[in-house]
Protein backbone atom coordinates (compact mmCIF):
# COMPACT_ATOMS: atom_id res chain seq x y z
CA UNK A 1 0.00 0.00 0.00
CA UNK A 2 2.73 2.44 0.95
CA UNK A 3 4.39 1.87 -2.38
CA UNK A 4 1.25 2.81 -4.34
CA UNK A 5 0.72 5.93 -2.29
CA UNK A 6 4.14 7.13 -3.17
CA UNK A 7 3.48 6.43 -6.86
CA UNK A 8 0.59 8.88 -6.67
CA UNK A 9 2.69 11.44 -4.90
CA UNK A 10 5.40 11.09 -7.54
CA UNK A 11 2.84 11.67 -10.31
CA UNK A 12 1.42 14.75 -8.59
CA UNK A 13 4.91 16.12 -7.98
CA UNK A 14 5.79 15.52 -11.61
CA UNK A 15 2.79 17.36 -13.11
CA UNK A 16 1.92 19.81 -10.36
CA UNK A 17 -1.01 20.26 -8.02
CA UNK A 18 -3.11 22.58 -10.18
CA UNK A 19 -6.41 21.13 -11.34
CA UNK A 20 -5.40 21.40 -15.00
CA UNK A 21 -2.97 18.54 -14.40
CA UNK A 22 -5.64 16.14 -13.19
CA UNK A 23 -5.97 14.17 -16.42
CA UNK A 24 -2.22 13.53 -16.83
CA UNK A 25 -2.02 12.48 -13.16
CA UNK A 26 -4.96 10.08 -13.50
CA UNK A 27 -3.43 8.65 -16.68
CA UNK A 28 -0.06 8.11 -15.09
CA UNK A 29 -1.52 6.41 -12.02
CA UNK A 30 -3.79 4.28 -14.19
CA UNK A 31 -0.96 3.30 -16.55
CA UNK A 32 0.89 1.44 -13.79
CA UNK A 33 -1.74 -1.28 -13.34
CA UNK A 34 -4.36 -0.57 -16.07
CA UNK A 35 -7.10 0.65 -13.74
CA UNK A 36 -7.87 3.06 -10.93
CA UNK A 37 -9.20 2.14 -7.49
CA UNK A 38 -11.39 4.18 -5.17
CA UNK A 39 -8.45 4.64 -2.87
CA UNK A 40 -6.39 5.99 -5.78
CA UNK A 41 -9.14 8.54 -6.36
CA UNK A 42 -9.21 9.69 -2.72
CA UNK A 43 -5.44 9.75 -2.59
CA UNK A 44 -5.16 11.88 -5.74
CA UNK A 45 -7.90 14.19 -4.46
CA UNK A 46 -6.03 14.69 -1.20
CA UNK A 47 -2.67 15.27 -2.90
CA UNK A 48 -4.14 17.78 -5.39
CA UNK A 49 -6.42 19.46 -2.88
CA UNK A 50 -9.55 18.64 -4.88
CA UNK A 51 -12.75 16.98 -3.73
CA UNK A 52 -12.94 13.21 -4.22
CA UNK A 53 -16.28 13.76 -5.95
CA UNK A 54 -14.61 15.95 -8.57
CA UNK A 55 -11.80 13.47 -9.19
CA UNK A 56 -14.26 10.58 -9.38
CA UNK A 57 -16.49 12.58 -11.72
CA UNK A 58 -13.59 13.21 -14.08
CA UNK A 59 -12.21 9.67 -13.92
CA UNK A 60 -15.60 8.10 -14.61
CA UNK A 61 -16.20 10.39 -17.59
CA UNK A 62 -13.48 8.92 -19.80
CA UNK A 63 -13.54 5.47 -21.40
CA UNK A 64 -9.86 4.74 -20.90
CA UNK A 65 -9.69 5.60 -17.21
CA UNK A 66 -10.98 2.28 -16.01
CA UNK A 67 -12.48 2.09 -12.54
CA UNK A 68 -12.88 -1.68 -12.76
CA UNK A 69 -10.16 -4.19 -12.08
CA UNK A 70 -8.51 -5.08 -15.39
CA UNK A 71 -5.92 -7.53 -16.58
CA UNK A 72 -2.32 -6.96 -17.52
CA UNK A 73 -3.27 -6.39 -21.16
CA UNK A 74 -6.49 -4.78 -22.30
CA UNK A 75 -7.86 -5.72 -25.71
CA UNK A 76 -10.18 -3.14 -27.26
CA UNK A 77 -12.01 -4.42 -30.32
CA UNK A 78 -13.50 -1.68 -32.52
CA UNK A 79 -17.28 -1.93 -32.69
CA UNK A 80 -18.00 0.82 -35.23
CA UNK A 81 -19.93 -0.09 -38.36
CA UNK A 82 -16.96 0.03 -40.77
CA UNK A 83 -15.07 -2.60 -38.76
CA UNK A 84 -18.30 -4.54 -38.23
CA UNK A 85 -18.79 -4.70 -42.01
CA UNK A 86 -15.32 -6.21 -42.31
CA UNK A 87 -16.05 -8.92 -39.75
CA UNK A 88 -15.23 -7.51 -36.31
CA UNK A 89 -17.81 -9.83 -34.78
CA UNK A 90 -15.81 -12.89 -35.87
CA UNK A 91 -12.78 -11.34 -34.24
CA UNK A 92 -14.71 -10.88 -31.03
CA UNK A 93 -16.01 -14.46 -31.09
CA UNK A 94 -12.51 -15.80 -31.76
CA UNK A 95 -11.14 -13.85 -28.81
CA UNK A 96 -13.96 -14.94 -26.51
CA UNK A 97 -13.32 -18.55 -27.39
CA UNK A 98 -9.53 -18.35 -27.18
CA UNK A 99 -9.49 -16.47 -23.87
CA UNK A 100 -12.57 -18.25 -22.49
CA UNK A 101 -14.15 -15.00 -21.36
CA UNK A 102 -16.97 -12.74 -22.53
CA UNK A 103 -16.70 -9.07 -23.47
CA UNK A 104 -16.15 -7.03 -20.32
CA UNK A 105 -14.40 -9.85 -18.46
CA UNK A 106 -10.82 -10.60 -17.46
CA UNK A 107 -9.07 -13.96 -17.79
CA UNK A 108 -8.58 -15.87 -14.55
CA UNK A 109 -4.79 -15.60 -14.85
CA UNK A 110 -5.20 -11.80 -15.06
CA UNK A 111 -3.38 -11.62 -18.39
CA UNK A 112 -6.15 -10.18 -20.59
CA UNK A 113 -9.31 -8.11 -20.38
CA UNK A 114 -11.57 -8.09 -23.41
CA UNK A 115 -13.48 -4.90 -24.18
CA UNK A 116 -15.09 -3.12 -27.09
CA UNK A 117 -14.58 0.52 -28.05
CA UNK A 118 -15.79 3.07 -30.57
CA UNK A 119 -13.94 3.96 -33.78
CA UNK A 120 -10.17 3.79 -33.27
CA UNK A 121 -9.36 5.37 -36.64
CA UNK A 122 -8.36 2.36 -38.77
CA UNK A 123 -11.57 2.03 -40.82
CA UNK A 124 -9.69 1.41 -44.07
CA UNK A 125 -7.88 -1.54 -42.50
CA UNK A 126 -10.70 -3.10 -40.52
CA UNK A 127 -11.34 -5.07 -38.51
CA UNK A 128 -9.04 -3.40 -36.02
CA UNK A 129 -8.27 -3.59 -32.32
CA UNK A 130 -5.95 -2.08 -29.75
CA UNK A 131 -4.00 -4.13 -27.25
CA UNK A 132 -3.01 -1.53 -24.67
CA UNK A 133 -1.67 1.28 -26.89
CA UNK A 134 -0.74 -0.86 -29.88
CA UNK A 135 -3.11 -0.98 -32.89
CA UNK A 136 -3.58 -4.20 -34.87
CA UNK A 137 -5.33 -3.99 -38.24
CA UNK A 138 -6.60 -6.13 -41.13
CA UNK A 139 -7.42 -8.79 -38.57
CA UNK A 140 -8.50 -12.34 -39.33
CA UNK A 141 -9.35 -15.00 -36.74
CA UNK A 142 -6.00 -16.72 -37.47
CA UNK A 143 -4.05 -13.50 -37.10
CA UNK A 144 -5.75 -12.72 -33.80
CA UNK A 145 -4.80 -16.11 -32.36
CA UNK A 146 -1.16 -15.52 -33.35
CA UNK A 147 -1.15 -12.10 -31.71
CA UNK A 148 -2.58 -13.48 -28.47
CA UNK A 149 -0.01 -16.25 -28.57
CA UNK A 150 2.81 -13.72 -28.84
CA UNK A 151 1.53 -11.86 -25.80
CA UNK A 152 1.42 -15.10 -23.85
CA UNK A 153 5.00 -15.88 -24.89
CA UNK A 154 6.18 -12.41 -23.90
CA UNK A 155 4.83 -12.65 -20.39
CA UNK B 1 -23.58 25.91 -58.76
CA UNK B 2 -20.40 25.31 -60.68
CA UNK B 3 -19.70 21.61 -60.84
CA UNK B 4 -16.26 20.24 -60.23
CA UNK B 5 -14.84 17.02 -61.57
CA UNK B 6 -13.33 14.60 -59.14
CA UNK B 7 -9.69 15.58 -59.01
CA UNK B 8 -6.89 14.29 -56.86
CA UNK B 9 -4.68 16.88 -55.23
CA UNK B 10 -1.29 16.52 -53.63
CA UNK B 11 -0.70 19.26 -51.10
CA UNK B 12 -0.85 17.74 -47.64
CA UNK B 13 1.54 14.86 -48.25
CA UNK B 14 3.64 16.53 -50.97
CA UNK B 15 7.34 16.05 -50.42
CA UNK B 16 8.55 18.87 -52.67
CA UNK B 17 8.55 21.56 -50.03
CA UNK B 18 10.62 22.40 -47.00
CA UNK B 19 8.45 22.95 -44.01
CA UNK B 20 11.14 25.02 -42.34
CA UNK B 21 11.48 27.31 -45.39
CA UNK B 22 7.73 27.97 -45.54
CA UNK B 23 7.76 28.78 -41.85
CA UNK B 24 10.85 30.99 -42.09
CA UNK B 25 9.32 32.94 -44.98
CA UNK B 26 5.98 33.19 -43.15
CA UNK B 27 7.57 34.62 -40.02
CA UNK B 28 9.08 37.45 -42.11
CA UNK B 29 5.64 38.59 -43.23
CA UNK B 30 3.53 41.12 -41.31
CA UNK B 31 0.90 39.38 -39.16
CA UNK B 32 -1.93 41.20 -40.89
CA UNK B 33 -0.77 39.91 -44.27
CA UNK B 34 -0.97 36.26 -43.14
CA UNK B 35 -4.48 36.81 -41.80
CA UNK B 36 -5.52 38.47 -45.06
CA UNK B 37 -4.01 35.63 -47.11
CA UNK B 38 -5.95 33.04 -45.10
CA UNK B 39 -9.19 35.00 -45.36
CA UNK B 40 -8.67 35.46 -49.12
CA UNK B 41 -8.01 31.74 -49.56
CA UNK B 42 -11.46 30.93 -48.18
CA UNK B 43 -10.00 28.17 -45.96
CA UNK B 44 -12.61 26.75 -43.59
CA UNK B 45 -11.95 24.50 -40.61
CA UNK B 46 -11.29 20.96 -41.75
CA UNK B 47 -12.58 19.29 -38.60
CA UNK B 48 -16.09 19.50 -39.97
CA UNK B 49 -17.67 22.63 -38.53
CA UNK B 50 -16.22 24.78 -41.30
CA UNK B 51 -15.50 28.04 -39.47
CA UNK B 52 -13.31 30.40 -41.57
CA UNK B 53 -9.76 29.93 -40.30
CA UNK B 54 -8.45 33.41 -41.13
CA UNK B 55 -11.27 34.99 -39.19
CA UNK B 56 -10.64 32.77 -36.16
CA UNK B 57 -6.97 33.76 -36.09
CA UNK B 58 -7.90 37.43 -36.52
CA UNK B 59 -10.31 37.30 -33.58
CA UNK B 60 -7.65 35.78 -31.33
CA UNK B 61 -5.01 38.23 -32.62
CA UNK B 62 -7.25 41.20 -31.77
CA UNK B 63 -7.68 40.11 -28.15
CA UNK B 64 -5.55 41.91 -25.61
CA UNK B 65 -4.19 39.39 -23.15
CA UNK B 66 -0.92 38.54 -21.45
CA UNK B 67 -1.39 34.87 -22.36
CA UNK B 68 -2.85 33.16 -25.41
CA UNK B 69 -2.88 29.54 -26.51
CA UNK B 70 -2.84 27.55 -29.73
CA UNK B 71 -4.40 24.10 -29.57
CA UNK B 72 -4.27 21.47 -32.28
CA UNK B 73 -7.38 19.31 -32.07
CA UNK B 74 -6.18 15.76 -32.75
CA UNK B 75 -9.08 14.14 -30.89
CA UNK B 76 -10.25 12.54 -34.11
CA UNK B 77 -13.20 10.41 -33.02
CA UNK B 78 -15.79 10.68 -35.76
CA UNK B 79 -16.58 7.15 -36.94
CA UNK B 80 -15.01 6.62 -40.34
CA UNK B 81 -12.35 9.32 -39.99
CA UNK B 82 -8.66 8.50 -39.86
CA UNK B 83 -7.01 11.34 -41.78
CA UNK B 84 -5.58 13.14 -38.74
CA UNK B 85 -3.76 10.01 -37.63
CA UNK B 86 -2.28 9.68 -41.09
CA UNK B 87 -1.20 13.35 -41.16
CA UNK B 88 0.37 13.19 -37.69
CA UNK B 89 2.16 10.03 -38.66
CA UNK B 90 3.50 11.24 -42.01
CA UNK B 91 3.65 15.06 -41.83
CA UNK B 92 3.81 16.11 -38.17
CA UNK B 93 6.14 19.04 -38.87
CA UNK B 94 3.61 20.61 -41.22
CA UNK B 95 1.06 20.51 -38.41
CA UNK B 96 3.46 22.06 -35.91
CA UNK B 97 4.49 24.61 -38.55
CA UNK B 98 0.87 25.71 -38.90
CA UNK B 99 0.63 26.02 -35.13
CA UNK B 100 3.77 28.18 -35.11
CA UNK B 101 2.27 30.47 -37.76
CA UNK B 102 -0.84 30.79 -35.62
CA UNK B 103 1.29 31.54 -32.56
CA UNK B 104 3.17 34.23 -34.49
CA UNK B 105 -0.06 35.81 -35.78
CA UNK B 106 -1.93 35.74 -32.46
CA UNK B 107 0.95 36.27 -30.06
CA UNK B 108 0.56 32.93 -28.30
CA UNK B 109 3.64 31.45 -26.65
CA UNK B 110 2.24 28.09 -25.62
CA UNK B 111 0.62 25.39 -27.68
CA UNK B 112 -0.82 21.92 -27.18
CA UNK B 113 -1.55 18.99 -29.40
CA UNK B 114 -4.61 17.29 -27.89
CA UNK B 115 -4.02 13.73 -29.05
CA UNK B 116 -6.75 11.15 -28.61
CA UNK B 117 -5.96 8.20 -26.38
CA UNK B 118 -6.37 5.74 -29.26
CA UNK B 119 -3.35 7.34 -30.96
CA UNK B 120 -0.97 6.95 -28.03
CA UNK B 121 1.26 4.78 -30.20
CA UNK B 122 2.26 8.02 -31.98
CA UNK B 123 3.65 9.61 -28.80
CA UNK B 124 7.32 8.51 -29.12
CA UNK B 125 7.46 9.71 -32.72
CA UNK B 126 5.75 13.02 -31.97
CA UNK B 127 8.05 13.70 -29.03
CA UNK B 128 11.06 13.29 -31.28
CA UNK B 129 9.51 15.62 -33.86
CA UNK B 130 8.80 18.17 -31.12
CA UNK B 131 12.54 18.27 -30.33
CA UNK B 132 13.30 19.17 -33.95
CA UNK B 133 10.48 21.70 -33.95
CA UNK B 134 11.68 23.42 -30.78
CA UNK B 135 15.16 23.67 -32.29
CA UNK B 136 13.62 25.43 -35.29
CA UNK B 137 11.78 27.78 -32.97
CA UNK B 138 15.08 28.78 -31.41
CA UNK B 139 16.75 29.27 -34.78
CA UNK B 140 13.81 31.25 -36.16
CA UNK B 141 13.61 33.27 -32.97
CA UNK B 142 9.97 32.52 -32.18
CA UNK B 143 9.08 32.10 -28.51
CA UNK B 144 6.66 29.20 -28.86
CA UNK B 145 6.56 25.89 -27.02
CA UNK B 146 4.30 22.95 -27.85
CA UNK B 147 3.35 20.10 -25.50
CA UNK B 148 1.36 16.95 -26.04
CA UNK B 149 -1.85 16.54 -24.08
CA UNK B 150 -3.27 13.05 -24.22
CA UNK B 151 -7.02 12.50 -24.19
CA UNK B 152 -8.60 9.69 -22.21
CA UNK B 153 -11.34 8.54 -24.54
CA UNK B 154 -14.36 10.78 -25.06
CA UNK B 155 -15.81 11.58 -28.47
CA UNK B 156 -17.36 14.81 -27.20
CA UNK B 157 -13.88 16.19 -26.45
CA UNK B 158 -13.50 16.81 -30.18
CA UNK B 159 -15.89 19.70 -29.53
CA UNK B 160 -13.56 22.58 -28.81
CA UNK B 161 -15.03 23.78 -25.52
CA UNK B 162 -15.23 20.20 -24.17
CA UNK B 163 -11.64 19.74 -25.21
CA UNK B 164 -10.68 22.82 -23.21
CA UNK B 165 -12.69 21.69 -20.19
CA UNK B 166 -10.90 18.35 -20.35
CA UNK B 167 -7.52 20.10 -20.48
CA UNK B 168 -8.49 22.07 -17.39
CA UNK B 169 -8.94 18.86 -15.41
CA UNK B 170 -12.70 18.60 -15.68
CA UNK B 171 -15.27 16.32 -17.26
CA UNK B 172 -15.31 16.99 -20.99
CA UNK B 173 -18.66 18.76 -21.00
CA UNK B 174 -19.27 21.52 -23.57
CA UNK B 175 -19.53 25.14 -22.47
CA UNK B 176 -22.17 27.62 -23.47
CA UNK B 177 -21.10 29.86 -26.32
CA UNK B 178 -20.45 32.78 -26.31
CA UNK B 179 -17.87 33.41 -25.04
CA UNK B 180 -15.99 31.65 -27.82
CA UNK B 181 -12.53 30.21 -27.18
CA UNK B 182 -10.96 33.06 -29.15
CA UNK B 183 -12.19 35.36 -26.33
CA UNK B 184 -12.07 33.03 -23.35
CA UNK B 185 -10.59 29.62 -23.99
CA UNK B 186 -8.05 27.53 -22.09
CA UNK B 187 -7.73 28.85 -18.52
CA UNK B 188 -9.92 31.77 -19.57
CA UNK B 189 -7.38 33.08 -22.07
CA UNK B 190 -7.84 33.67 -25.84
CA UNK B 191 -7.31 30.33 -27.55
CA UNK B 192 -7.29 29.15 -31.15
CA UNK B 193 -8.42 25.55 -31.55
CA UNK B 194 -7.93 24.17 -35.05
CA UNK B 195 -8.05 20.70 -36.54
CA UNK B 196 -4.83 18.92 -37.54
CA UNK B 197 -5.61 19.22 -41.25
CA UNK B 198 -6.48 22.92 -40.98
CA UNK B 199 -3.03 23.73 -39.61
CA UNK B 200 -1.39 21.90 -42.52
CA UNK B 201 -3.47 23.86 -45.02
CA UNK B 202 -2.40 27.19 -43.50
CA UNK B 203 1.18 26.19 -44.31
CA UNK B 204 0.25 25.04 -47.80
CA UNK B 205 -1.63 28.27 -48.51
CA UNK B 206 1.42 30.30 -47.56
CA UNK B 207 3.39 28.16 -49.94
CA UNK B 208 1.11 28.21 -53.01
CA UNK B 209 -0.72 31.49 -52.32
CA UNK B 210 -4.36 32.25 -51.66
CA UNK B 211 -5.17 32.56 -55.37
CA UNK B 212 -4.08 29.08 -56.30
CA UNK B 213 -5.89 27.55 -53.32
CA UNK B 214 -9.10 29.43 -54.05
CA UNK B 215 -8.93 28.38 -57.69
CA UNK B 216 -9.72 24.88 -56.45
CA UNK B 217 -13.18 23.92 -55.22
CA UNK B 218 -16.42 25.83 -55.57
CA UNK B 219 -17.86 29.07 -54.22
CA UNK B 220 -18.01 28.81 -50.44
CA UNK B 221 -15.91 25.63 -50.37
CA UNK B 222 -12.50 26.46 -51.72
CA UNK B 223 -9.50 24.26 -51.93
CA UNK B 224 -9.06 20.59 -51.36
CA UNK B 225 -9.62 18.28 -48.43
CA UNK B 226 -8.63 14.88 -47.17
CA UNK B 227 -11.26 12.17 -47.38
CA UNK B 228 -11.25 8.98 -45.36
CA UNK B 229 -12.86 6.35 -47.56
CA UNK B 230 -14.14 3.13 -45.99
CA UNK B 231 -16.94 0.59 -46.15
CA UNK B 232 -17.83 -1.23 -49.38
CA UNK B 233 -14.99 0.01 -51.52
CA UNK B 234 -12.06 -1.72 -53.18
CA UNK B 235 -9.98 1.41 -52.54
CA UNK B 236 -10.31 2.14 -48.84
CA UNK B 237 -7.82 4.77 -47.68
CA UNK B 238 -6.98 8.47 -47.56
CA UNK B 239 -7.44 10.68 -50.60
CA UNK B 240 -6.95 14.40 -51.02
CA UNK B 241 -9.63 15.64 -53.39
CA UNK B 242 -10.78 18.97 -54.71
CA UNK B 243 -14.00 20.12 -53.02
CA UNK B 244 -17.20 20.44 -55.03
CA UNK B 245 -17.36 17.03 -56.75
CA UNK B 246 -20.70 15.26 -56.89
CA UNK B 247 -21.26 12.07 -54.96
CA UNK B 248 -21.98 10.42 -58.28
CA UNK B 249 -18.41 10.95 -59.39
CA UNK B 250 -17.10 9.96 -56.01
CA UNK B 251 -18.97 6.66 -56.07
CA UNK B 252 -17.88 5.94 -59.65
CA UNK B 253 -14.28 6.28 -58.53
CA UNK B 254 -14.46 4.60 -55.13
CA UNK B 255 -17.58 2.45 -55.05
CA UNK B 256 -17.75 -1.27 -55.75
CA UNK B 257 -20.37 -0.78 -58.47
CA UNK B 258 -23.27 -1.51 -56.14
CA UNK B 259 -23.33 1.47 -53.78
CA UNK B 260 -26.78 2.18 -52.37
CA UNK B 261 -25.83 4.92 -49.94
CA UNK B 262 -22.90 6.98 -48.75
CA UNK B 263 -22.65 8.32 -45.22
CA UNK B 264 -20.90 11.67 -45.60
CA UNK B 265 -19.30 13.12 -42.46
CA UNK B 266 -19.50 10.08 -40.19
CA UNK B 267 -22.17 9.28 -37.62
CA UNK B 268 -22.90 13.00 -37.22
CA UNK B 269 -23.14 13.52 -40.99
CA UNK B 270 -25.75 12.72 -43.59
CA UNK B 271 -26.73 9.57 -45.39
CA UNK B 272 -27.18 10.15 -49.11
CA UNK B 273 -29.15 7.50 -51.04
CA UNK B 274 -28.28 6.46 -54.58
CA UNK B 275 -31.06 8.52 -56.17
CA UNK B 276 -29.47 11.70 -54.86
CA UNK B 277 -25.83 10.98 -55.73
CA UNK B 278 -25.96 13.15 -58.87
CA UNK B 279 -27.32 16.28 -57.19
CA UNK B 280 -25.21 16.12 -54.02
CA UNK B 281 -22.00 18.10 -54.01
CA UNK B 282 -19.35 17.70 -51.37
CA UNK B 283 -18.56 21.02 -49.76
CA UNK B 284 -19.49 23.35 -46.94
CA UNK B 285 -22.04 25.79 -48.31
CA UNK B 286 -25.70 25.00 -48.43
CA UNK B 287 -25.28 23.41 -45.03
CA UNK B 288 -28.10 21.08 -44.30
CA UNK B 289 -30.03 21.36 -47.57
CA UNK B 290 -28.56 18.12 -48.79
CA UNK B 291 -27.21 19.60 -51.97
CA UNK B 292 -23.85 19.93 -50.40
CA UNK B 293 -22.73 18.59 -47.10
CA UNK B 294 -20.56 19.82 -44.30
CA UNK B 295 -17.99 17.18 -43.73
CA UNK B 296 -14.95 16.23 -41.75
CA UNK B 297 -14.10 13.92 -44.61
CA UNK B 298 -15.53 10.59 -43.48
CA UNK B 299 -17.00 8.74 -46.46
CA UNK B 300 -18.56 5.37 -45.69
CA UNK B 301 -19.93 3.50 -48.66
CA UNK B 302 -22.72 0.93 -48.22
CA UNK B 303 -23.70 -1.50 -50.94
CA UNK B 304 -27.05 -3.20 -51.42
CA UNK B 305 -26.13 -6.13 -49.15
CA UNK B 306 -26.10 -3.85 -46.09
CA UNK B 307 -28.98 -3.22 -43.71
CA UNK B 308 -29.39 0.50 -43.11
CA UNK B 309 -31.21 -0.40 -39.89
CA UNK B 310 -27.98 -1.92 -38.61
CA UNK B 311 -26.05 1.13 -39.73
CA UNK B 312 -28.39 3.51 -37.89
CA UNK B 313 -28.52 1.24 -34.85
CA UNK B 314 -24.72 1.29 -34.70
CA UNK B 315 -24.62 5.10 -34.92
CA UNK B 316 -27.30 5.51 -32.23
CA UNK B 317 -25.51 3.14 -29.86
CA UNK B 318 -22.44 5.26 -30.47
CA UNK B 319 -24.23 8.53 -29.67
CA UNK B 320 -26.00 7.10 -26.65
CA UNK B 321 -22.64 6.07 -25.24
CA UNK B 322 -20.78 9.23 -26.17
CA UNK B 323 -23.41 11.79 -25.14
CA UNK B 324 -21.84 13.59 -22.18
CA UNK B 325 -25.20 13.58 -20.40
CA UNK B 326 -25.12 17.25 -19.53
CA UNK B 327 -28.18 18.45 -21.48
CA UNK B 328 -31.48 16.61 -21.47
CA UNK B 329 -32.31 16.73 -25.20
CA UNK B 330 -29.14 14.84 -26.06
CA UNK B 331 -28.95 12.51 -23.04
CA UNK B 332 -32.57 11.38 -23.20
CA UNK B 333 -33.02 11.94 -26.93
CA UNK B 334 -30.24 9.53 -27.91
CA UNK B 335 -31.66 6.84 -25.61
CA UNK B 336 -35.20 7.29 -26.91
CA UNK B 337 -34.20 7.27 -30.59
CA UNK B 338 -32.35 4.01 -30.05
CA UNK B 339 -35.18 2.41 -28.04
CA UNK B 340 -37.66 3.76 -30.56
CA UNK B 341 -36.20 2.15 -33.67
CA UNK B 342 -35.77 -1.11 -31.78
CA UNK B 343 -39.44 -1.05 -30.77
CA UNK B 344 -40.59 -0.34 -34.32
CA UNK B 345 -38.39 -3.11 -35.67
CA UNK B 346 -39.81 -5.62 -33.17
CA UNK B 347 -43.32 -4.51 -34.02
CA UNK B 348 -44.03 -3.19 -30.51
CA UNK B 349 -44.69 0.25 -31.93
CA UNK B 350 -46.58 1.17 -35.06
CA UNK B 351 -44.56 2.34 -38.03
CA UNK B 352 -46.13 5.79 -37.59
CA UNK B 353 -44.02 6.04 -34.45
CA UNK B 354 -41.09 6.77 -36.76
CA UNK B 355 -42.69 10.18 -37.42
CA UNK B 356 -42.63 10.94 -33.70
CA UNK B 357 -38.98 9.94 -33.61
CA UNK B 358 -38.23 12.23 -36.56
CA UNK B 359 -39.84 15.09 -34.62
CA UNK B 360 -37.72 14.23 -31.61
CA UNK B 361 -34.60 14.31 -33.80
CA UNK B 362 -35.62 17.77 -35.06
CA UNK B 363 -36.14 18.96 -31.49
CA UNK B 364 -32.66 17.77 -30.59
CA UNK B 365 -31.24 19.77 -33.50
CA UNK B 366 -32.69 22.96 -32.05
CA UNK B 367 -32.31 22.34 -28.33
CA UNK B 368 -29.14 20.32 -27.71
CA UNK B 369 -26.29 22.30 -26.25
CA UNK B 370 -23.45 21.30 -28.55
CA UNK B 371 -22.67 19.91 -31.96
CA UNK B 372 -22.94 16.31 -30.77
CA UNK B 373 -26.60 16.45 -29.78
CA UNK B 374 -27.47 18.80 -32.61
CA UNK B 375 -26.11 16.48 -35.26
CA UNK B 376 -27.61 13.16 -34.09
CA UNK B 377 -30.66 14.13 -36.13
CA UNK B 378 -28.55 14.41 -39.31
CA UNK B 379 -27.91 10.72 -39.68
CA UNK B 380 -31.16 9.74 -38.00
CA UNK B 381 -33.45 11.73 -40.28
CA UNK B 382 -31.53 11.10 -43.47
CA UNK B 383 -31.48 7.32 -42.89
CA UNK B 384 -35.07 7.00 -41.65
CA UNK B 385 -36.49 9.19 -44.42
CA UNK B 386 -34.60 7.46 -47.21
CA UNK B 387 -34.74 3.87 -45.94
CA UNK B 388 -38.00 3.84 -44.03
CA UNK B 389 -38.93 0.34 -45.16
CA UNK B 390 -35.65 -1.04 -43.84
CA UNK B 391 -36.47 0.41 -40.41
CA UNK B 392 -39.76 -1.48 -40.33
CA UNK B 393 -39.33 -4.82 -42.08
Amino acid sequence: MRKRESAIKIAVDKYGKERKNLLPVLQEVKQAKNYLTRSDISEIAAEMDLSSAHVYGVASFYHFLDLKVRGQNIIWVCKTISCYMKGSNDILLTLEEALKIKVGETTSDGKFSLLQTNCIGWCHKGPAMLINDQPYTDLTPEKVLQIIDEYYKKS
Amino acid sequence: MAKRKLKRVDLIFSKDCSCRDILAAGLQKPREEIIQTLIASGLKGRGGAGFPTGLKWKMAANEKSNKKYVICNADEGEPGTFKDREILDREPLKVLGGMALCAYVTGAREGFVYLRHEYRFLIPKLEKVLDTFHKWMEELNLDFNVKLFIGAGAYVCGEETSLIESMEGKRGEPRNKPPYPTNEGYLGKPTVVNNVETFVYTMMILRIGAEEFKAMGIEGSSGSKLFSVSGDTPKAGIYELELGMTLDEFVKEFGDGDAKAVQVGGASGFCVPRKRFAETHIGYQGGLTGFSLPTGGSMMIFNSSRSMYNVLHNYLEFFEEESCGQCTPCRVGCQQLLKGIEAVKRGEKSQKYLNDLLRLADTMKITAKCGLGQSVGNSFSSIVENFREEMIY
